[in-house]
């Protein structure tokens, strides 16, 4: 259950974060050049791999009750917003995440800054493929390295992650478009109750708790964080049902 | 320095956002956790219910905020 669960987590968090990658590399490619925009794509790889492979064997020397403390309380203050602005979209209070939006956006900031060449490229295309690549990257390192770690097995969680990565790629580059028709607000909302179940979980321990039933304990925690946010999202379209139906 | 600071500032918007009263609320609630635990008293209990209660907070906040 566990090492599904950690999976699945992995690849969905990934996923979403991939899919924001791509608009922008998407978007930094058809206006300024494919080269720009992949030389920026494999240097922010590269960067994500280095980082990846200093952070991953550092965490694993760190006795596990402490790793899992750090790790729990890290994740329940990441996945806690995560969750929080998933329930205000899905409650009417935060517009919608719109990657269609967003790439026109990006296309239009792209079209009209200057040309610079360095190095033979396009600047703006390859930083803002460098940029875009590295930030959504981290996030994806982020989960990857805690998952993997407290759970202690960071290839569980980089196998999901390797999974969107192919899934994401292949898609991306059969229809060279942004992915709008990926569901995103409810994958976010779906990370969002994942991140905050294992940071309850592994905090909890971390701090000395002991969960009834050990790792049977999950599920309950994860039903107990999908009741909340189901009441949470319920009370708050109630409070407000005009913004809703807009 | 104005690098440190922008590493800085990544980092706290990366894990903390915008709601830093929810990330203290959380960090309070597992470190009442650990004393109740230090006690050989039953905590796992109270990181979920803290958890419910920071986060309709951060919400009731929010929903106030922009309605």
């Amino acid at each position: 259950m566990t090492a599904g669960f950690l999976i699945a987590s992995a690849f969905l968090a990934s996923a979403v974060e991939f899919v924001e990658a791509l608009t922008i590399v998407l978007a930094a490619g058809i206006t300024r050049g494919w080269r720009s925009a992949l030389t920026g794509l494999g240097a922010a790889t590269l960067a994500l791999a280095v980082i990846v492979s200093a952070l991953g064997p550092a965490l694993t020397l760190v006795p596990i009750s402490a790793l899992r403390l750090v790790v729990g309380a890290l994740l329940l203050a990441f996945g806690l917003q995560w969750l929080r602005k998933a329930i205000l979209r899905a409650s009417g209070y935060k517009p919608l995440h719109d990657e269609a939006a967003i790439f026109a956006r990006e296309l239009d900031e792209a079209r009209t800054a200057q040309a610079e060449q360095r190095a033979g490229l396009d600047w703006y295309g390859f930083t803002l493929a460098f940029k875009g690549v590295l930030l959504e990257g981290l996030e994806v390192a982020f989960i990857v390295v805690t998952f993997g770690s407290a759970q202690g097995n960071i290839g569980l969680a980089a196998i999901g992650a390797g999974g969107a990565l192919v899934l994401v790629v292949v898609v991306g580059a059969l229809v060279r478009a942004p992915l709008a028709r990926v569901p995103e607000n409810t994958m976010k909302f779906a990370v969002g109750v994942m991140l905050t179940t294992f940071g309850i979980f592994w905090s909890a321990e971390g701090a000395g708790a002991h969960w009834p039933g050990d790792d049977a304990a999950l599920p309950v925690v994860l039903a107990f964080v999908i009741a909340l946010s189901a009441a949470s999202v319920a009370t708050l379209r109630r409070r407000r049902p005009a913004m809703v139906a807009a | 320095m104005s690098r440190l600071r922008a590493f800085g500032r990544f980092w706290w918007s990366f894990v903390v956002g915008d709601d830093w009263v929810a990330a203290a609320g959380i960090a309070v609630a597992i470190g009442i956790t650990a004393a109740i635990a230090a006690e050989h008293v039953a905590a796992w209990w109270f990181l979920p219910a803290a958890v419910a209660i920071v986060l309709a907070h951060s919400l009731y906040r929010e929903a106030r905020n922009s309605g």
